[in-house]
């Protein structure tokens, strides 16, 4: 029997070719941060202070973006066409499936990040990312939980039509709320409350700390732990409610 | 002659599924012998789908035993998945994978799969190998659903003839390399013949010669190697000339 992380890395490569062979969904996915920079660039054109705030929440968007949007997405379109049911019917381990999409939807995050990085550096006026390791430690804790999340939300959307409305009713508030466009320090308490229990708040922080204020890990070890929360809360959810089927009601 | 009775490929005793209120299987006993060609018939909504995912491990049921191959399906094992290939009776593929990157991509999923470019020949997609999967006819998509099941079966294949097996080994074996020539030809009144012979010289002689006696063109002569392809129609019709009576 072929190992199942062997499997893994051979549906994450078919994951990869699909992604790739499906130009507009590519290139709306790279864009997507792109523009918004670009945006925001003209807009705050000048303005330090804005465009330190908004270079990490672009980077905290894109990956809300690639996993907990793709995947929620992507799987719900999986299983109407009954690609899920398929697979599951083949020797290969629940688990080597999930790594591989997993693994796919941290790759492009992955890549959204060095293109805001980039971006960053050459347009934006910031440095090279002060502390590498507070980068990654940041971005793997942000896509997985928001990787877990996203598979989680998959199961409570019914079907394949109603998944944008599904998805964007929490990706649109949560952008807004956890501060992508402004310091969440700027806003009206009620919304800063929550914002403190969001975890791409956190995100967004950690990643601030990394590319612009050099704050450590140390800083932000509380907004590590709201992330590992809901970090856990949405694997158990997305391992127990995980249907490889649509309902047919 | 004595035989040892083999235990059989599928057992089921007293199966039972309720979709909550719906009682959709109440209590269905049969078994299958390994070799066994079985259909499951009868009108819609009677419990067909429900019954075989249950024998595929897509659904747990209600109560009852349920054996395949030696494995409880509920329990999943990858041992018993290895073994068993799978036409839903709907499924679905990716928007953009190609004919031959999904078989590849199915074949490696298995411990010992078969050669891609055989699996293709024998579902007779030679020559759709580049297309993308959505663009096929709906007939090719089966093709596509049963070359990507296929896989399966790769050690060994059974050809079942009047309870006796009669062709047994690697799918290459049984096909296209096979000893066996098949001819045909049209007799003198006109009847098409076959036979099947490891060396054709003496028949073709035979036949060649009679045809000269008669001062009469031999009509229709046909030499050919029986294609992995046709040993299997030859299996698949006599399936369908079962299901018939059945039907009956
Ligand atoms: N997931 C489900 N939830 C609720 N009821 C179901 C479900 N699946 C099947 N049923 C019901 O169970 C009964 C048997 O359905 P099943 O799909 O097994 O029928 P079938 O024999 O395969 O029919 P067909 O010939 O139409 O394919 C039907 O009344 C069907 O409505
Ligand atoms: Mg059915």
């Amino acid at each position: 029997m072929p190992s199942a992380f062997a499997l893994a890395w051979h549906q994450y490569r078919l994951e990869r070719r699909m992604f790739w062979r499906n130009p507009t969904a590519a290139f709306f996915n790279f864009g997507f941060p792109l523009l918004f920079l670009a945006l925001f660039g003209a807009i705050f054109s000048g303005d330090q202070e804005s465009l330190d705030v908004i270079v990490p929440g672009i980077a905290g968007m894109a990956v809300m973006s690639t996993t907990f949007s793709a995947l929620a997405h992507n799987l719900v379109f999986l299983r109407e066409q009954g690609v899920l049911k398929r697979m599951r019917g083949t020797p290969l381990p629940e688990g080597s499936y999930l790594g591989g999409v997993f693994a796919n939807a941290v790759t492009n995050a992955v890549i959204q990040i060095l293109i805001v990085v980039v971006a960053g550096k050459l347009f934006f006026h910031l440095d090279w990312p002060k502390d590498w390791l507070e980068l990654a430690v940041y971005v793997a804790a942000g896509v997985t939980c928001l990787a877990a999340l996203g598979v989680a939300w998959a199961h409570v959307i019914p079907n394949f039509d109603a998944a944008p409305a599904y998805v964007n009713i929490v990706f649109l508030p949560a952008i807004f709320i956890s501060g992508v466009f402004y310091d969440v320090e700027n806003s009206p308490s009620f919304l800063r409350d929550i914002a403190q229990a969001l975890p791409l708040t956190h995100l967004i922080d950690g990643l601030s700390g990394a590319l612009v204020t050099g704050s450590s890990i140390a800083d932000n070890l509380s907004g590590l732990v709201v992330i590992a929360v809901w970090a856990a809360a949405g694997i158990v959810l997305a391992v127990r409610g995980f249907s490889w089927e649509s309902r047919r009601a | 002659m004595a035989r040892v009775p083999s235990p059989p490929a599928i057992l089921v005793r007293d199966l039972r599924k309720s979709y909550g209120e719906v009682e959709a299987v109440r209590g269905i006993d049969f078994e299958v012998a390994p070799g066994e060609v079985f259909g499951l018939l009868g009108p819609n909504g009677a419990g067909k789908t429900t019954t075989t995912e249950i024998l595929e491990g897509y659904r747990s049921r209600t109560s009852g035993i349920v054996s395949v191959l030696g494995h409880d399906p509920e329990q999943r094992a990858r041992e018993l998945r290895a073994r068993v290939g799978i036409v839903l009776q709907s499924s679905g593929m990716y928007r953009h994978i190609g004919v031959r990157e999904a078989v590849a991509h199915f074949a490696r999923l298995y411990p010992r799969p078969r050669d891609v470019d055989e699996v293709l020949a024998l579902a007779g997609l030679t020559g759709k190998e580049d297309a993308l999967a959505r663009t096929l006819s709906g007939g090719q998509a089966r093709r596509l659903d049963f070359a990507l099941a296929a896989q399966a079966l790769c050690d060994r294949v059974a050809i079942v003839k009047e309870g006796r097996i009669v062709a047994e080994g690697p799918p290459a074996s049984l096909g296209a390399s096979s000893s066996r020539y098949r001819v045909t030809w049209r007799d003198e009144h006109g009847e098409l013949q076959a036979r099947e012979v490891e060396d054709p010289t003496a028949l073709l002689h035979q036949l060649t010669s009679a045809a000269l006696a008669r001062g009469a063109a031999l009509q229709d002569l046909h030499v050919s190697r029986p294609s992995l392809e046709d040993v299997y129609l030859e299996l698949t019709a006599e399936a369908a000339v079962e299901e018939a009576e059945l039907h009956a």
